[in-house]
């Protein structure tokens, strides 16, 4: 009885990625790759996806750590203020950045009159889209990792004299590589497919903020078979992630 | 308290089931074992020590430094109290190799990089090591992650090594090799030593002097040798292999509480403790003739093989252990349930008061063994 629905699924998930590659062209698809757009595309969309890694990691893991050790009220609230990104609507989260960070938002207004930086429809504002997207991710997965790893090497270290901050370089940071970096490539992936909060909140400029998922929908529109060609791009790196992932998320057990 | 060059503790930590009180003193150079059960608070007083769990009441103070003192305000951070401790399971550190382990706390005291290492390298060559430098923890015996343990805990020069069954990872034949080369490591350290065990041999070994524990309380302390030679409570005679009864003495003859009676050519009286070995006991199908003024029927209950000897336990009145061998169990023909006669000389059974010397009253012995 089961088996039916569950067969409709699996090909429901499978079928459209087998049109997409059935229906590349796989003749001209060198020429495609080497365009001038798809490479500039190609180009923002690692650059932007990898500073939202970074900007991510700097501050989702100490953001990681205090929900997982600090002991002070309110830390659950935080801890689910911190997953909404998760679940709100991307477009949604550009928009609320667009209204604090825009030239008229409640800090832009500041940045703009003081410093007369404006951040929106700039590279930078794609890479603050993404990160907001993309940071829950990292630090769900850190805190994970931060609440498994056996908390007596850090009683070890104290003991050998270590300050905190060393002890969080030294001993803890190492024995959650795993944590972060599954953590990292998780990131990358959601930034890199980032759409809606990037195109409200950095727009659509070539090689500037139109990131390949932008450049995919635009494609559609004018020139079907480059859509193609990106969207083959994405899901390859997609496959990467996953297989770079897979023995933590496919065996299920996360770090 | 401070004013002390040792160590000067007097520990208590409250917590909602279990409390724990225990003074605690080392001279630099001493070793001090931590005996107890199981759950008697021994690790608690460790951890106390170490600032890993702070002090409710009492004071820790260490070469005239007050390390931990609620009422005082007084709290140390582990990283600041200059002490080494060796973990029960180690815990080296799984993604340093064994010289950047026994590095670490030079490192964290700000030992220059180069010179961290070269101190690291005489640390395990002293514990002959010199081979394993550059080996992960993961691809180390447990003989060696010890020595590794104990390298890195002294490696900063601490004044107080905390010791956390430092023995009880390793399988028989490593032990004992292992153990004698921490005593020689020990002798060499002028620091104070506090050896958390469970086992009675690594106290014998180890530490000049003992303090035994039961449910977070002193129930006995002194030197290795006296405290081995006069039990005071139940545990530690069964520690230190022991027949101990309590009872009342009048001119030699002792009345043992439960029932049974002794004779002792120790001159005693009053509330006291007789203690003999198990190898003191010997046994009889019948009611011997001999000379052993103690001689006592009762039942087999259990016989257990040690290394060159069967322990014999028997039920009677005093119950008792005696110690015969392997010939002697098949001459006596020896089953769990024969009947059988306990004899003992009298001038093998050791009495002393309940009251020990230094004014502090005997937990009294839940029963005899």
């Amino acid at each position: 009885m089961l088996l039916v629905p569950a067969a409709l699924a699996v090909a429901f998930l499978v079928l459209p990625l087998v049109a997409l590659i059935v229906r590349a062209p796989w003749t001209t698809l060198p020429g495609a790759l080497l365009s001038a757009e798809v490479g500039q595309a190609l180009r923002l969309s690692l650059v932007c996806a990898t500073s939202a890694t970074v900007l991510s990691m700097v501050l989702g893991i100490p953001l990681a750590w205090v929900l997982a050790r600090a002991q002070f009220p309110g830390r659950r609230f935080l801890r689910a203020l911190v997953t909404v990104p998760l679940v709100l609507p991307p477009v949604v989260g550009g928009v609320a950045l667009l209204l604090l960070l825009g030239r008229r938002g409640l800090v832009g207004q500041y940045l703009d009159a003081w410093f007369g930086v404006t951040l929106p429809f700039t590279t930078p504002a794609v890479i603050l889209a993404e990160t907001f997207v993309a940071m829950p991710f990292l630090v769900i997965a850190v805190e994970g990792a931060l609440r498994g790893a056996d908390r007596r090497y850090e009683d070890a270290a104290a003991t050998l004299g270590a300050s905190q901050s060393l002890i969080f370089r030294r001993v803890t940071l190492p024995l959650i590589a795993p944590g972060v970096s599954a953590g990292a490539v998780l990131c990358f992936a959601r930034a890199l497919g980032e759409f809606g909060a990037t195109i409200s909140f950095a727009g659509s400029f070539p090689g500037v903020t139109r990131t390949m998922p932008i450049e995919v929908y635009l494609a559609l529109e004018t020139d079907p078979p480059a859509a193609i060609v990106l969207s083959l791009v994405l899901l390859a790196v997609s496959v990467v992630v996953l297989v770079s992932l897979r023995d933590r998320w496919l065996t299920g057990s996360a770090a | 308290m401070t004013g002390v060059p040792g160590l000067a503790a007097d520990v208590r930590v409250g917590r909602e089931d279990f409390s724990l009180d225990v003074d605690l003193a080392i001279e630099p150079g001493g070793v001090l074992a931590l005996l107890g059960p199981n759950g008697a608070g021994k690790s608690t007083a460790l951890q106390a020590l170490a600032g890993l769990v702070p002090l409710d009441g009492g004071s820790i103070a260490l070469a005239g430094r007050c390390l931990d003192d609620p009422r005082a305000g007084v709290f140390v951070p582990t990283a600041e109290r200059g002490i080494g401790m060796v973990f029960q399971s180690y815990l080296l550190f799984p993604h340093l190799s064994a010289v950047d382990n026994v590095a670490f706390g030079l490192r964290a005291a700000r030992v220059p990089r180069r010179q961290a290492r070269d101190q690291a390298l005489g640390w395990l060559e002293r514990m002959g090591l010199a081979g394993l430098a550059d080996v992960k923890p993961g691809a180390m015996s447990g003989g060696q992650a010890q020595r590794v343990a104990l390298a890195r805990a002294l490696a900063p020069g601490p004044r107080l090594l905390l010791l956390d069954e430092p023995l009880a990872a390793l399988d028989a034949s490593t032990k004992m090799e292992v153990r004698s080369e921490l005593r020689r490591h020990l002798a060499d350290f002028g620091g104070c030593t506090l050896l958390v065990t469970h086992d009675p041999l690594d106290a014998m070994v180890l530490a000049d002097a003992l303090v035994v524990i039961e449910d977070g309380r002193v129930v006995q302390r002194g030197r290795t040798a006296e405290v081995a030679r006069a039990p005071r409570t139940d545990y530690v005679a069964r520690l230190v292999g022991l027949n101990l009864y309590r009872g009342q003495a009048t001119g030699g003859r002792i009345a043992v509480d439960g029932g049974g009676a002794l004779v002792t050519t120790d001159p005693c009286g009053g509330d006291v403790f007789a203690v003999f070995p198990p190898s003191a006991v010997v046994l009889h199908r019948h009611r011997p003739d001999g000379s052993a003024r103690n001689c006592w029927p009762g039942r087999v209950a259990g016989l257990e093989q040690h290394a060159d000897t069967v322990r014999v336990q028997i039920e009677s009145a005093p119950a008792v252990l005696a110690d015969v061998t392997a010939a002697a169990v098949a001459d006596l023909d020896l089953t769990v349930g024969a009947s059988v006669w306990a004899a003992v000389k009298a001038t093998e059974i050791r009495c002393y008061p309940t009251v020990d010397p230094g004014g502090r009253r005997s937990v009294p012995p839940a029963g005899t063994l």
